[in-house]
């Protein structure tokens, strides 16, 4: 590796940035970004994991992207440049996934695209990347991806354990049509189960650090 | 025929309504939503340009990247596929579409301008106005279905999100726990407004 300048690749600021969104601030239990995508797609486990890791890709190399180009983008443009690099990299993860996840790139049907517009990563380029090294925004946008995979895998993992008693696919609770002894909660397949869920992690997560509380 | 188009029209204002049953625009639905006069002002912003870019979305599709359709230009681009540029074509006219409606706006009509012009770039990363050219792809709409279709999606944010306006300004008197206070006691609104509109689901006319 004798081609990389030599410095601290993986030091306290990284990681920081790294799991700074994961936890203290999560962009969207505390932001409000990227909720726009995150719930239709948390009805299984399975899926809930593969928008997850796409947000990711997209997030940390859009967000290394536009932090290289951050000097030479004029800035009257720069909203319409970010959303250029981020939609051909989403056009290349959606390519990915027909190619080699046909069944799952068919449930997620236009949430793939809708990657395109996700708050979270538009907030990150604008909000960080124009403004830093390539490096850290690229561990910035990692970061907050996270973030955001965490949650929708929070969020699917108890629509899917609750509303048909499995995880990825596999029985957990034998439901009863199938000789089990559980009855699956139905209504957490449904759309307003997902918005109880996220108030009650929202209220959890203030509970646990009350500085998040909102006051007025 | 007309019953069709109406079938499609109430169904994407209510049974598939693009707030509260695809989740889409939620972040603007959330963050605009404290007060009736700026909800109904992003609403109806909302409305404009989800009519104008389904449809002109619709016609690039199907006449400049859909296969075969550049064919006519040359035969031998006859069977030449676009279609994997579809994001990129779709977020490129609706950034154009909502730049020009600003243009135009400010231009012709001040007034609607002032009350509609903090909205207009909002707009052009609005996952409901994405996802409402999406689905027309996804579902081979075609340009008069596009056109209804997009005008219903447009109305149903419109309704959804004026409605938890009025909600959450009266929500200001009540006296939630602190944890919930803010965005928890508005996730529970939106959740119980959710479950109205899925009696709609099954709706046919």
């Amino acid at each position: 590796m004798k081609w990389l300048p030599e410095r601290e690749w993986l030091g306290k600021r990284e990681w920081r940035a790294m799991a700074d969104p994961v936890f203290d601030n999560n962009p969207i239990l505390l932001q409000m970004l990227g909720i726009c995508s995150a719930l239709a797609v948390t009805t299984k486990m399975d899926k809930a994991l593969v928008l997850g890791v796409s947000v990711i890709v997209v997030a940390g190399l859009a967000s290394l992207v536009v932090s290289l180009i951050r000097k030479i983008t004029p800035h009257t443009i720069r909203i319409i440049v970010q959303l250029a690099i981020i939609s051909s990299l989403v056009i290349v993860v959606d390519q990915v996934l027909k190619a080699y996840l046909y069944e799952i790139s068919l449930e997620l049907s236009v949430f793939v695209g809708l990657i395109i517009t996700n708050c979270l990563i538009l907030g990150r380029t604008e909000g960080f990347a124009m403004q830093n090294p390539p490096w850290i925004s690229f561990i910035d946008g990692i970061g907050n991806g996270l973030g955001y995979a965490v949650l929708l895998l929070i969020v699917g993992f108890v629509r899917e354990l609750l509303g048909s008693g499995r995880l990825f696919g596999y029985p957990v609770l034998t439901p009863v049509n199938e000789g089990g002894w559980y009855t699956p909660a139905g209504m957490f397949l449904l759309a307003p189960a997902a918005f109880f869920i996220i108030a009650a992690i929202i209220w959890a997560l203030r509970a646990w650090k009350p500085e998040q509380q909102e006051k007025d | 025929m007309l019953e069709h188009y109406l079938n499609l029209a109430i169904r994407a204002m209510f049974v598939e309504n693009m707030a509260l049953v695809f989740f889409l625009g939620i972040c603007s639905f959330l963050a605009v939503s404290r007060k009736v006069e700026t909800a109904l002002g992003l609403g109806i912003a909302v409305v404009f340009v989800e009519t104008l870019t389904v449809p002109l979305n619709n016609l690039l599709l199907n006449h400049l990247l859909a296969e075969g359709a550049l064919g006519r230009l040359h035969p031998g681009f006859a069977d030449v596929d676009l279609t994997f540029l579809s994001f990129i074509v779709f977020i490129s006219t609706i950034a154009a579409t909502v730049q020009i409606v600003e243009m135009v706006l400010d231009r012709h009509f001040p007034a609607l301008h002032m009350s509609l012009g903090v909205f207009l770039p909002l707009i052009a990363v609005n996952c409901a106005i994405l996802g409402g050219s999406l689905f027309m792809s996804e579902r081979d709409y075609d340009f008069v279905e596009s056109v209804v279709f997009g005008f219903g999606a447009g109305f149903g944010f419109l309704l959804a999100i004026v409605a938890l306006a009025a909600i959450r300004e009266r929500l200001t008197y009540s006296n939630p726990p602190a944890g919930l206070r803010g965005l928890g006691i508005t996730f529970v609104s939106v959740g119980l407004m959710s479950i109205g509109f899925l009696m709609f689901s099954g709706i046919q006319l």
